[in-house]
């Protein structure tokens, strides 16, 4: 804190808008649905591990999608899948953002043409924030959708929805 | 024991099931039966001293096209150490094999998957569900004229 | 069924009580599923009395994909994406398939490096299981520890084909980069760095007493239901039957090594427990790094793209090959019919026929161990569902 005492070290005032705030607030603990689908998972696993270590961006996961902000769709989705992640994607609580991690969330991947029960693209049943092509993504491609996120995020506001 | 022998074992045995029997030229010996003796040549296999075949590989179902389904069991021995592959082929408008889930426990997810998605029907069968495919789906998509619906639930299949 | 229940509850309070089944849906969105695995568990109180597993969730038609493409080497990529905590081990079974049906030889330092990525494999997925494992039953620091290592494995395989998770590494007679410059000093730096660390992780999780309450006596798979299940890879030799395809039905070039399959003794509990499966997968890792040690020391030169075939165009015939990946057996029946294509492709996944017995091995327990149950037959949805 040492430099936010010296700022403000006779009085804790600090005049900024109420979208900077807000976006502030939410752009720096953005917590994530635990939910893994398919290979990405595990690469997500990675990156929210040691080596690439995803706490230092104020993420962590949550198990339940009514503590989340964020929605990681981590893997392929299969239409059997797809009425579930519509369901938990209702669940959460707004604002709520979602990105779709790898090629399959993306568009179908590798599955696109025969994969008679993959749905091709998360789209097609939820709306989407950031998408990150890979199969799979580096966790720092991740790391980056994560920043483009906030990117996004840091310039919304309350009085016109951003498109 | 050699293929050869556990072939001639089970020909002895069930002298009218054996429809053909190769143990060279092939890369895997196999020995094909009528499909209405596949519980009991099963059951017989996995219950004989000499044969002890008490270990299910795998249990695959085929679409062979010209109108036929076929069913392949391999089957691996935990005391002898050898194996067998016994083939089975149905006509497909009456794709209707007996069961061998309650001699091999693992043959009920094998065979719910060969229903699943080559529509092969197993007599007897405990949990004759689908297993992969959502409940409510339609057709067998294994099978080699199958075509993909354009909807499923109001989302869009193909590309 | 009821019986169970009500003896339990006189027992516990000497009076009858009433008591009434319950459903419980527990995925496809669980932290402790490991994937999407759905589980409908009819429960007495506390006590399960049925489970019956829905999967299907992540079902992404490997076998419609690998008789769509245009030829063998194809579908190499479509396997790894099977079990992606393993995918060499994958590729490993199917490019032996074909090659048996092909009746090819590789050169001899194809081998070699297939079984050194193979182990290097198995390494990294059994820290996955391991380490979700400790996450399931409620210690996150292994976890940590364990992906640390991964990552150093990981970076070994990112040298020698550029990739991290699905490497589309091995193909048909032989493999798609040769060792580059160093991997030989790193790996053998990786090895000796390693083997302290599986010291450090039993202190750490596999003899904590938290640990061992939770694991111990919990979800016991006596042998003759196991072997009636078809159940292979480490879960078969937790319940102490003494069987790897490694050295039973050996392919590739196993035999040339030193080193012993690890079964379960039942240490802290009954054999063929939960703790009992876990602890083979941390023995085996040992077993794995010597494997990998001997092979870095026996490799020799070679070209290892003598063997790639031009054109596959097996014979028609089929074949079952099965290897043994890092949950079990993995077995594909291929099937030719002359042409440049698989006529069909059937994959017999370990963690498929793992999963099935779950029913029959926590009816009876408590709620909570049915995690500590799930976790330890180490499935992976992807292979599961194919």
């Amino acid at each position: 804190m040492g430099l936010l005492d010296k700022k403000f070290d006779n009085s804790n005032i600090v005049i900024t808008s109420m979208d900077n705030l807000l976006n502030w607030a939410r752009l720096s603990s953005m917590w994530p649905v635990q939910f893994g689908l398919a290979c990405c998972a595990i690469e997500m696993m990675a990156t929210g591990a040691s080596h690439y270590d995803l706490d230092r961006f104020g993420i962590f996961f949550r198990a339940t999608p009514r503590q989340a902000d964020v929605m990681i769709i981590s893997g392929t989705v299969t239409l059997k899948m797809a009425p579930r992640i519509k369901l938990l994607f209702d669940q959460m609580s707004e604002p709520r953002y979602v990105i779709s991690m790898g090629s399959c969330a993306n568009c179908g991947g590798p599955y696109w043409e025969h994969g008679y029960h993959v749905l091709k693209g998360v789209d097609r049943v939820i709306p989407v924030d950031v998408y990150i092509p890979g199969c799979p993504p580096r966790p720092e491609a991740l790391l980056e959708g994560i920043m483009k996120l906030q990117e996004k995020i840091r310039s919304e506001s309350l009085a016109k929805k951003s498109a | 024991m050699t293929s050869q022998e556990i072939h001639e074992k089970i020909k002895l045995q069930f002298p009218a099931a054996v429809l053909e029997s190769k143990t060279e030229g092939v890369v895997d010996p196999f020995i094909k039966i009528a499909p209405e003796y596949v519980a009991d040549v099963a059951s017989f296999i996995r219950d004989n001293e000499e044969l002890g075949f008490d270990f299910l590989m795998c249990l695959s179902g085929i679409d062979y096209g010209k109108g036929t389904l076929g069913v392949i069991y391999n089957i691996f021995s935990m005391k002898h150490r050898h194996k067998l592959n016994l083939k089975v082929e149905v006509p497909k408008d009456k794709a209707e094999v007996p069961s061998v889930s309650l001699i091999w426990n693992t043959a009920n997810w094998h065979e719910r998957e060969a229903y699943d998605l080559m529509g092969i029907i197993f007599i007897g069968h405990p949990d004759p569900r689908r297993i992969l495919m959502p409940y409510d789906w339609e057709g067998h998509p294994l099978r080699k004229d199958y075509k993909t619906p354009e909807f499923y639930q109001g989302m869009k299949v193909p590309y | 069924m009821a019986e169970i229940s009500e003896e339990i509850i006189k027992t516990s309070t000497g009076t009858t009580l009433r008591h009434e089944e319950m459903v419980i849906n527990m995925g496809p969105q669980h932290p402790s599923t490991h994937g999407v695995l759905r589980l409908e568990v009819v429960v007495d109180g506390e006590i399960v009395i049925d489970v019956i597993p829905h999967i299907g969730y992540l079902h992404r038609c490997f076998e419609k994909h690998a008789e769509s493409m245009t030829n063998y080497q194809q579908v190499v990529p479509y396997v790894d994406r099977m079990d992606y905590c393993a995918a060499m081990n994958m590729d490993f079974g199917y490019v032996l398939a074909v090659e048996k049906l092909l009746g090819i030889q590789v050169p001899e330092r194809v081998e070699y490096i297939r079984v050194i990525m193979a182990e290097l494999q198995r390494i990294a997925s059994h820290l996955i299981a391991a380490g979700t494992y400790g996450l399931d039953i409620g210690a996150f620091t292994p976890f940590l520890y364990m992906f640390r290592e991964r990552e150093r494995i990981l970076d070994l395989f990112e040298m020698t084909c550029g990739a991290r998770l699905l490497y589309n590494y091995m193909w048909v007679g032989g493999v798609s980069h040769d060792l580059p410059p160093g991997f030989i000093d790193k790996a053998k730096d990786f090895c000796q760095y390693f083997r302290p660390k599986i010291k450090e992780y039993n202190d750490l999780l596999s003899y904590n007493e938290i640990f061992i309450k939770r694991t111990a006596n919990v979800g016991i798979l006596p042998k003759d239901v196991a072997i009636s299940y078809g159940i292979s890879g480490p879960v078969l030799r937790g319940s102490g039957v003494n069987f790897d395809l490694r050295r039973d039905d050996p392919y590739s070039i196993y035999h040339k090594f030193d080193w012993q399959p690890e079964i379960g003794k039942g240490e802290v509990g009954t054999v063929g427990d939960c703790w009992d499966r876990y602890m083979v997968r941390m023995r085996e890792m040992e077993q794995s790094i010597n494997i990998v040690e001997q092979a870095l020391n026996q490799i020799p030169e070679g070209n290892i793209a003598s063997a790639i075939p031009k054109r596959i165009r097996p014979n028609p015939g089929d074949v079952y090959v099965r290897t043994e990946s890092a949950r079990g057996e993995l077995g594909f029946y291929v099937i030719s019919d002359g042409s440049g294509k698989p006529y069909r492709i059937k994959a017999r996944s370990p963690s498929f026929v793992n999963l099935s017995v779950i029913p029959e091995i926590s009816r009876g327990g408590m709620i909570a161990d049915l995690v500590a149950i799930a976790g330890s037959l180490d499935i992976v949805l992807g292979e599961v569902d194919r």
